[in-house]
């Protein structure tokens, strides 16, 4: 089932000679269980493509559908509420607000949806559980290392069932064993039914995608995957 | 080099025969190197003559497989100096890809961006066939997961290193040689340069 699906998506800032063109007619789809990687340069359209994924800006041109429905079409109400429904975010910076603990941080994407406190409380902690930090609900952001705010983050962008999740580079600010357990972490998600959109510079995460899409000045020009486990090595498993 | 030292410091931990030796440096080294039984014997024996193991046979002139090898007070201390020490890389080793960037960037007519971008794609495969079997390694067999991650990181080395090959002639492109040299004929697909 395709959950994200961009058609001939072009974005443009700017117009006439200072136009900018971020994005060049680019299609993709990603499916339920897929994790796709986007590589490329600064200035390639990674950033863009996944705002645009996101329902955080609009394209220019083309067609985005989140599980069916057409992000470019709806209002801002509309799409506000697609966005807390169905697409979860993973930055950099983990961007935990600071005041609230880690449950709270959690719960708050659910009671803006109109959730009861009680069945929003349950459904963050099982989702801290999965993550594997569910002893650290009542602490505060900065009370926690990179490592377990990240999984905290994770959290908040799976909470509520949500089937699109958006990561930019999500291991960025952590070390090499954090990045690869947050690897981990977006790979079972995405081996758990979502699917995973993840921009990253760094080839060892992007290799954990079924699929990574290579971006240059805002084309797809390449493609890796999915690939198989050489034979060679298979009999190592064994 | 790394066969010899492998065979001295498995023997720290007491004697073994040649059989054994091979499969404990196989099973250690997550099965990635596998040893011809013949060089394992040839290297017994020449650390036999060498005077860092001595050979025990129930008979003289015994099969090699059923001669039992122990270190010497010598064997031990070449096995301990070899962990005390650090890996020498002497020279560069020869590297096809390394080979192919440099004529490919001194001839003309080279697609040298899509050179980059083809192995770079190649590579992202082979990482990702890598994190794979990673994400597969059970949580008992740490020699495999190391070996596994060595030839996650050099595969990363060696995208980061396309990556800024590309950067760099982005910002100083290549001097290609103008002149065609004899007998070289320019791929007929090849795109033009950037």
């Amino acid at each position: 089932m395709i959950v994200l699906n961009l058609t001939d998506v072009s974005r443009v800032h700017g117009r006439g000679d200072a136009a900018v063109h971020a994005l060049r007619a680019v299609s993709l789809q990603v499916e339920a269980g897929e994790l796709v990687a986007i590589m490329g340069p600064s200035g390639s359209g990674k950033s863009t493509l996944l705002h645009l994924a996101g329902g955080l800006d609009r394209p220019t041109t083309g067609s985005i559908t989140v599980d069916g429905v057409e992000l470019t079409t709806l209002g801002a109400t509309s799409l506000a509420a697609v966005r807390r429904q169905k697409v979860g975010y993973v930055f950099q910076d983990f961007n935990l607000i600071p005041a609230l603990t880690a449950i709270e941080n959690v719960m708050l994407p659910l009671e803006l949806d109109g959730r009861g406190t009680r069945a929003a409380r349950r459904a963050a902690l099982e989702a801290l559980s999965v993550v594997d930090v569910a002893d650290l609900a009542d602490r505060f952001p900065d009370d926690m290392s990179g490592g377990q705010q990240q999984r905290v983050a994770i959290a908040r962008a799976v909470v509520g069932d949500r089937s699109l999740l958006l990561a930019d580079e999500p291991t960025g600010a952590l070390d090499s064993v954090s990045g690869e357990q947050v690897m981990r972490l977006l790979r079972d998600r995405c081996d758990s039914g979502a699917a995973g959109v993840l921009v990253t510079h760094e080839a060892r995460h992007a290799a954990w995608a079924d699929r990574v899409i290579f971006l240059r000045d805002g084309t797809a020009v390449d493609q890796s995957g999915p690939v198989g486990i050489p034979a060679a090595l298979e009999s190592e498993l064994a | 080099m790394s066969v010899r030292n492998s065979l001295l410091a498995l023997l720290t931990e007491g004697p073994k025969y040649g059989w054994q030796l091979r499969t404990e440096f196989e099973e250690r080294t997550g099965k990635t190197w596998p040893l011809n039984i013949g060089q394992v014997y040839t290297t017994l024996a020449r650390l036999d003559r060498d005077g860092f193991v001595t050979a025990a046979a129930e008979v003289a002139d015994a099969d090699p497989s059923q001669r039992h090898y122990s270190l010497t007070d010598a064997g031990r201390t070449e096995a301990m100096s070899w962990f005390a020490s650090a890996v020498q890389h002497e020279s560069a080793p020869r590297d096809e890809l390394a080979i192919k960037m440099n004529l490919a960037l001194s001839l003309p007519g080279v697609d040298v961006p899509g050179l980059i971008q083809a192995q770079r794609v190649e590579s992202m495969r082979t990482l990702q066939s890598y994190t794979k079997l990673k994400a597969a390694v059970g949580p008992d067999d740490r020699a495999w997961e190391i070996t596994l991650d060595l030839l996650i990181f050099h595969t990363e080395a060696e995208i980061r290193w396309l990556d800024h090959c590309e950067q760099s002639l982005r910002l100083r492109p290549a001097r290609q040689n103008s002149s065609t040299p004899r007998g070289y004929r320019a791929p007929t697909t090849a795109k033009s340069q950037r």
